[in-house]
């Protein structure tokens, strides 16, 4: 009699134990966030959706097939050594179970590529990074995800080829963009672009920051173009909008990056922006189901990360959320292969990048429609989509103005496969063979 | 007691003109490069060696080259960082497009490459002085990070002006893990930073600081300006260079020419005035301090804040960093203004009492 | 041709803008030796204050006293706080302490007013002037005409207020000899702290300007970056030197963004452009190597 209860307490404890330790399984992310500095209202956008949505997974499924999500950030400042230096502080809690990391910074991309692959962590860089990583023979660990560089600039002078009615022979173009890595890559893809399609193109670079275009604008009303394809950064995007009001450019025929189409860059603008387009591959605005829940569940619990609630469905809040969807997703398929309920390691979570299968249902599923297009990796192909939308700024919010819009990869993907070849002959790598790869 | 030099007789001009000329300095000096080539591979981890150790070597180095420049040869300059993207191109280049050359002779190429354009922008210093010749290196800073941008062969034909470097081979053997590059790291700055401290005491050391003093003075001495003046520069850019080559390829991995930013150069001559201007130790001291402070603070913030249960959101941690930083920068000049160096120097007068204070 | 007037008016007028900002380095350089390399911290921290005031409702007229009662605030604490711990210190340590203020002020701003871009409207649209745009196929910008009388107003009052008035001439006493100023009994600390109030007004005027023009954001700092060409080459210590250095920085540097990277394209193939950068430090730089005291600096003397 006097045994049962003793009994009973062990079986209870050893029951709470187990639980204990399956509670225990964690799937940490590294995050080297940016929230200060020149790009730091960015930052904030950004890496508050993220973490949103990963808090909103815990909250609202108990995390990932029971996987809690755990995470840590450090400040980079958008500083290359920076960046470095948090990567490598968080690197050691990551060798256990590792997320994608996203940095969203070309600069701190370049630098933590060799890096990553030697430390076996996959990193991501949604629309940013080394565009050439999608050739994943070379890149194992890298991955430039749903679009690049090169294949939105082919989008982009595809929706102006619409626009001016399905023929560029003899219009003209003019590329103005950032003088810095960021801005010069598109270069190739607009040069491959004017040579099939004939228009003339003219490329106006701008200084570091880009706070004067008097002069550029002034060459580009001189200029007359047909459009103006824009790959600005930071201040560069407001002072653009400003100068083009100045020379009475229409901003209608003005198409950004996404890196310049979102609340942060128009808003400072005042007025000058009414009209103005850019691409991106999710949506504004909290119609979309999984924001307006986020907002609801982790808010409503309390846990949000933004101090400024207002930010809640702008374009970088949502492409945070699309971030963070898509890593989880990669979980979710990484799960699937590697035992439900187990938390990743780096290299796991690297197959399951690299092995992706992100339907239209699926996202419908999730509520996420219009924040990621349909998504499908492989060894051969780490960017998995290549399409964007173009959106319009009305003067007070963002509203998409095309469907989803493929670049041309016949043209744009042997860019990529060639200078991973030459990348792969200067680092001294031998590349995978990806016909063997499952 | 411990640090007293008295009873070190020196009975031969070699003796009196050495390197170290106290006992105690001398053992000191090898004690610490025992710890820094024997204790510390014992003891570092991985993240200590890559993100602190050889950053803070590679930044000493540089913050070496701007003193030999500032603090020696008093002439401010603004563009350290921009040379050392000249040392960094330069190196990739040499091993790029020079078959078979060993990497440490390409870092001295960098370095010269450095030195060359150093004394290219230093020709204005014989007439422009001061925060004159602060803003005009600052042309140097601009523009030759725009060459790098602007000339594709610089960074072959890469289409975003990125360098990814080439492998680290020494005799044969690859440097991979950051243990092995801190030793290569160490081993450079080790022998630069003699090199330096037998440089200052020399008479081109002395020169130096004669034109530092007062330029007009020394010239009606006969020390002649327009050599002394562009050999600092070129001494200096070359430290730099070697540091910016070390950089991208022991350090980062890849450089962009927009990595070595203005803010970069402020950063080097932020080390020097913390830690002592015209002081071989204060290079060393002073990145320590500009290193280590963000990341102290970027851990112990949200440590403290967590402790005390403020609910700040992480950008407002990220806020109040930068301005203690920049606190911290102001409080420190106003308590020593002379750098950490000198505080080094008042605890030396300490110890030479110690323990019988008078 | 008409082009080439068109770039040369825009630059101009662009380099009115440049003034603006470097005013305010002159003012506490002449008063007392300090580069301070904060001023284009300050102009954020002003504008930010301005557009922070509005955000919680002020209007206009009101956000701009407030915004100037927190720089004269924030001036007299510089003073107090940090400069006048400085004393006799070298000047290198000085203008180090003036990057650590400028750390401080990017922390803070942000930390009282939120570091998120908005625009800042003054009820000038940023548009061709139509009349001109008509008649001479010109395009001159009504908002850069108003910089240019802002500029110039504030030019002329500060000329009036240093040469009429008794604060005016102590604050050129100082300037002068700041030792025998004290012994004539100016009292220095108080001339400072002026200083840095007016500095932190022409910081306001300028954050107002830039900041209607391209959005109240971080990017505001870099101002900074524009006017240190317009110093060297007007001169540390000169008002209007400010003003001639920032028309001529202006103009040149919009020429040259034209009209040079075609010749250089020729020269080496390939693309060039975005010069902007360092046109102007080249330019001043070859400017001091003929005047090494700047257009209107003063003539320095080295005896032994």
């Amino acid at each position: 009699m006097s045994r049962k209860p003793a009994f009973a307490v062990a079986a209870l404890s050893l029951s709470l134990l187990a639980q204990g330790v399956l509670a225990a399984e964690e799937q940490f992310f590294p995050i080297p966030s940016y929230r200060v500095g020149p790009y730091g209202a960015n930052g904030q956008s950004f890496y508050g959706g993220f973490i949103d949505y990963l808090n909103y997974v815990n909250l609202k499924e108990k995390g990932v097939n029971g996987v809690q999500l755990t995470w840590e950030e450090c400040e980079t400042e958008y500083n290359n050594a920076k960046g470095v230096e948090c990567y490598e502080r968080l690197k050691g809690k990551a060798a256990k179970s590792s997320g994608p990391i996203h940095t969203m910074s070309t600069g701190i991309s370049y630098a933590l590529i060799d890096k990553t692959a030697q430390d076996k962590l996959p990193l991501a860089m949604m629309g940013y990074g080394r565009t050439d990583a999608v050739d994943g023979s070379v890149f194992p660990y890298a991955f430039p995800l749903v679009t690049t560089y090169q294949m939105q600039a082919s989008a982009v002078v595809r929706f102006v080829k619409d626009k001016l009615g399905g023929n560029l022979a003899g219009k003209k173009i003019v590329y103005l963009y950032h003088d810095s890595a960021y801005g010069k890559e598109a270069i190739v893809a607009m040069e491959a672009e004017a040579a099939l399609n004939k228009f003339a193109l003219v490329q106006i670079p701008v200084a570091h920051p880009g706070n004067e275009q008097g002069a550029q604008w002034l060459r580009i009303r001189q200029e007359k173009p047909d459009f103006v394809v824009f790959w600005g950064w930071g201040v560069m995007n407001q002072t653009a909008l400003k100068a083009a009001q100045k020379v009475g450019y229409p901003r209608d025929k003005m198409v950004g990056s996404w890196w310049t189409g979102s609340e942060e860059d128009v808003i400072p603008a005042g007025d000058a922006a009414r009209g103005y387009m850019a691409a991106t591959w999710n949506v504004a605005g909290k119609q979309v189901p999984v924001i307006a829940d986020i907002e609801k569940v982790v808010y409503g619990a309390g846990k949000g990360n933004l101090q400024d609630r207002s930010k809640i469905g702008s374009v970088l809040y949502n492409r945070g959320v699309s971030a963070a969807v898509l890593s989880v997703e990669a979980l979710r398929r990484g799960q699937e292969k590697f035992g439900k309920g187990r938390a990743l390691t780096g290299e796991q979570t690297r197959w399951a990048l690299e092995n992706l299968d992100i339907s239209e249902a699926r996202l419908k599923q999730i509520g996420a429609t219009d924040l990621l297009p349909e998504i499908r990796t492989s060894c051969a192909n780490h960017e998995g989509s290549g399409k964007v939308k173009i959106q319009q700024w009305d003067g007070a919010k963002w509203g998409p103005v095309s469907g989803w819009i493929e670049g041309n990869k016949a043209l744009i993907h042997p860019l990529f496969q060639a200078s991973a070849k030459q990348y792969a002959k200067e680092k001294g790598i031998t590349p995978r063979d990806c016909s063997k790869e499952k | 007691m411990l640090y007293r030099e008295a009873g070190q007789f020196k009975t031969s001009y070699t003796a009196d003109q050495q390197l170290f000329p106290i006992r105690q300095d001398r053992i000191g000096v090898l004690v610490l490069l025992a710890i820094a080539f024997l204790g510390v591979p014992l003891f570092a981890s991985d993240y200590w060696f890559s993100a602190i150790l050889i950053p803070f070597l590679i930044f000493s180095l540089a913050a070496l080259g701007l003193n030999i420049l500032t603090g020696y040869a008093g002439q401010l300059s603004l563009g350290s960082a921009a040379f050392m993207a000249v040392g960094a191109y330069a190196a990739y280049n040499f091993q790029l497009r020079i078959e078979g050359i060993p990497i440490l002779v390409s870092f001295a190429c960098g370095g010269l490459c450095a030195a060359l354009v150093g004394v290219l922008f230093g020709l204005p210093s014989l007439r422009i002085k001061g925060f004159y010749l602060a803003v005009a290196t600052l042309a140097a800073q601009f523009f030759i990070v725009w060459c790098l941008t602007k000339f594709p062969w610089l960074s072959n034909n890469s289409s975003s002006g990125v360098i990814s470097t080439q492998q680290l081979i020494i005799l044969g053997h690859e440097l991979k893990t950051p243990l092995e590059k801190y030793l290569l790291v160490l081993a450079i700055v080790v022998v630069l930073a003699l090199a330096a401290k037998n440089l200052v005491r020399s008479a081109t050391g002395r020169a130096w600081m004669a034109v530092r003093d007062m330029d007009v003075a020394a010239s009606v001495i006969g020390i002649k300006l327009l050599p002394t003046k562009l050999l600092a520069f070129a001494i200096s850019s070359f430290y730099c260079g070697v540091a910016g080559a070390l950089y991208a390829f022991c350090y980062l991995g890849s450089v962009e020419p927009d990595g070595f930013s203005l803010d970069m150069s402020f950063k080097i001559l932020f080390m020097i005035i913390i830690g002592g201007v015209g002081s071989i130790m204060g290079s060393f001291l002073g990145a320590a301090f500009i290193l280590l402070l963000p990341i102290f603070l970027d851990v112990a913030l949200p440590f403290l804040a967590g402790l005390f249960g403020l609910p700040f959101s992480s950008a407002t941690v990220s806020h109040i960093q930068i301005l203690l930083f920049g606190a911290l920068i102001m409080f420190f000049l106003i308590v020593e203004p002379h750098g950490l160096a000198r505080l080094w120097q008042i605890g030396k007068e300490k110890l030479r009492l110690w323990p019988f204070p008078h | 041709m008409n082009f080439f007037f068109e770039v040369l008016i825009g630059g101009l007028l662009s380099g009115v803008m440049y003034a603006l900002v470097a005013l305010g380095f002159v003012m506490i350089y002449k008063a007392s030796g300090v580069f301070n390399f904060a001023q284009g911290a300050m102009v954020y921290l002003a504008a930010l204050a301005v557009v922070g005031c509005m955000e919680m409702g002020a209007p206009l007229w009101l956000a701009v006293i407030l915004a100037f009662a927190i720089m004269t605030l924030f001036g007299i604490a510089t003073e107090k706080f940090v400069l006048r711990k400085l004393v006799n210190q070298p000047p290198i340590a000085l203008f180090m302490a003036t990057i650590g203020l400028a750390f401080f002020i990017e922390g803070l701003a942000p930390l009282l007013f939120g570091s998120q871009p908005r625009a800042l409207d003054l009820g000038i649209v940023d548009e061709p002037i139509a009349w001109v745009l008509d008649n001479w196929n010109m395009v001159i910008s009504k908002f850069d005409l108003v910089a240019a009388a802002v500029a110039s107003l504030l030019v002329a009052t500060l000329a009036l207020f240093f040469q009429y008035t008794r604060v005016g001439r102590a604050l050129r006493a100082v300037a002068d000899d700041h030792q025998a100023a004290l012994s004539i009994g100016i009292p220095l600390q108080h001339i400072w702290a002026i200083v840095w109030g007016v500095a932190g007004f022409v910081a306001l005027v300028a954050g107002m300007m830039w900041g209607a023009r391209n959005g109240v954001q971080f990017a505001l700092t870099f101002t900074a970056l524009k006017a240190l060409p317009v110093l060297i080459l007007g001169g540390f210590t000169s008002v209007p030197g400010a003003i001639v250095g920032g028309l001529i920085i202006g103009a040149s540097e919009k020429l040259a963004e034209i009209y040079i990277p075609p010749v250089l394209q020729d020269l080496f193939g390939g693309s060039f452009g975005g010069i902007e950068g360092w046109f102007p430090y080249v330019l001043a730089l070859l400017f001091l190597l003929v005047r090494p005291e700047g257009l209107f600096g003063e003539k320095h003397i080295d005896r032994v």
